[in-house]
């Protein structure tokens, strides 16, 4: 009997929870790698809370932009070296799915936590404790669409040399929307202000990316293992 | 009927290869006739501006090309949307074609863009949108051309360039859209905004016949390098040989 594409899309997700959870290291290296990069800044800029204050929304958002860049890199390369992917593609399965399954759960695995933790790093850049909860809303729901992004440009490099630089060169420029929106609503959610509007927008780019992501994900990591 | 045909001629490098070098002189001679008259037009007979005076005059090369470089990425998009859905090798190739084109013509705008800034905003560059949005598809530039060259494979190359090619399509008006909202956002009490001068016919037509003039040296650069594009790719075919005899 054949499975469905839904069945299948759990399997993966199962799979590549329990993979993670058995090399937690992986897992809180993009995290750590965000909390040293909040912490250059006033190490460069000014220990001063209330200007560190201006520069919090452009910073959290570059460190988790960057963090989500580094942990892109394992999204689909292991199971590329190891012929994990190429079973997939071979398995008869809807390969969009099975692709689509990875990345949620390489949000919940690096998103999700990264933003959670923002709040560690927002406290020390001086936000008030009453925007941390925008402060987390927008960087999880940002995270979550740089995620879908992200996807498409780890298949493309699949089959480069040198994929993480390149990495970097493809998702950076198409991120620049997610950045302007979810920096703004961080910086609404930090001066206490309504934050719907932007995170409206992140939404229906998040959404956009939902229908069209995996689909390019899916052509693209086909492409990388011909 | 006649216009499936073409189509179907337009899947075969010979015919192609052919065609560019047939039309190559054409475009390049039509691009530089328009170019000196529309210069002619524009650096002469052009009032000068009330507001700007003179150094309007930048706008005959930098509007053209900022229209171009927009318009190359487009172009480059469909060439490599032909070659991903009819797996034409002459559409990637097209698209290898224009991406460099496209990039100097965006760094020609970005860069005539920041010498017109200077006299205008006193600086050479400011965050505003327009400049912001090129700036950015400079990057998508590079990023297509430098994913092209990562893979080693061409096959493998034409066709995950032309994934991210139309993903960066799909993402320019959305970029465009962002980079707009954000700055509405950001606008600080500056000379940022140029009043839009309801443009003189004087000043209009050279403008005009420059785009045309511009385009025309695109297509005929396009032509040469998708000749030389092909003569890489197609080293190994008999047709080379006969064509080159």
């Amino acid at each position: 009997m054949k499975t469905g594409s839904l069945t299948a899309a759990r399997l993966v997700a199962m799979r590549d929870l329990r993979l993670a959870f058995r090399k937690p290291s992986q897992l809180l290296q993009p995290l750590v790698f965000f909390l040293i990069v909040a912490t250059l800044f006033p190490l460069t800029l000014t220990p001063e809370l209330s200007r560190l204050r201006d520069a919090a929304p452009g910073v959290l958002w570059v460190g988790a932009l960057l963090s989500s860049l580094l942990a892109l890199e394992f999204l689909f390369r292991d199971d590329a070296v190891d012929g994990t992917l190429e079973q997939f593609a071979l398995s008869g399965q809807s390969l969009t799915w099975m692709l689509f399954a990875k990345t949620c759960t390489h949000w919940l695995l690096t998103g999700l936590p990264l933003a959670l933790a923002a709040p560690v790093a927002a406290v020390g850049l001086g936000v008030p404790g009453e925007s941390m909860f925008g402060v987390v809303a927008s960087l999880a729901l940002g995270s979550f669409a740089l995620s879908l992004l992200g996807a498409i440009g780890a298949g493309l490099t699949l089959g480069a040399r040198r994929g993480g630089v390149l990495l970097s060169l493809l998702t950076l420029p198409l991120a620049v929307p997610i950045l302007i929106f979810g920096a703004r609503a961080t910086e609404l959610a930090i001066n206490g202000a309504d934050i719907a509007a932007p995170m409206y927008l992140l939404g229906a780019i998040a959404v956009l990316g939902l229908t069209l992501a995996p689909l390019a994900a899916a052509a693209a990591v086909r492409i990388g293992l011909e | 009927m006649a216009a499936w045909t073409w189509f179907h001629r337009l899947g075969s490098p010979p015919h192609v290869f052919a065609f560019a070098r047939r039309w190559t002189p054409w475009f390049g001679g039509f691009a530089a006739v328009a170019m000196l008259i529309a210069l002619y037009g524009g650096l002469v007979l052009a009032p000068a501006d009330y507001q700007q005076k003179d150094a309007f005059r930048m706008v005959y090369v930098h509007a053209p090309t900022a229209w171009l470089s927009l318009m190359i990425y487009s172009t480059m998009a469909v060439a490599a949307a032909v070659g991903l859905i009819w797996r034409m090798k002459v559409a990637h190739a097209a698209a290898a074609a224009c991406a460099p084109i496209g990039a100097w013509f965006t760094v020609a705008a970005l860069g005539t863009g920041m010498l017109w800034g200077k006299p205008m905003w006193g600086a050479y560059w400011v965050w505003d949108p327009r400049l912001t949005a090129e700036l950015v598809l400079l990057f998508l530039y590079i990023g297509y051309m430098g994913l092209r060259a990562g893979i080693e494979d061409p096959a493998k190359a034409d066709k995950a360039s032309a994934v991210l090619a139309v993903v960066g399509i799909v993402n320019v008006p959305i970029i465009k859209f962002s980079v707009d909202w954000w700055n509405s956002l950001h606008q600080t009490a500056t000379v940022m905004r140029m009043g839009k001068p309801t443009m003189d016919g004087d000043m209009l037509w050279p403008l005009l016949l420059m785009f045309v003039a511009f385009a025309s040296y695109f297509i005929a650069i396009l032509l040469i390098r998708l000749r030389a594009e092909l003569l890489r790719r197609e080293r190994n075919a008999s047709w080379i040989r006969e064509v080159l005899s």
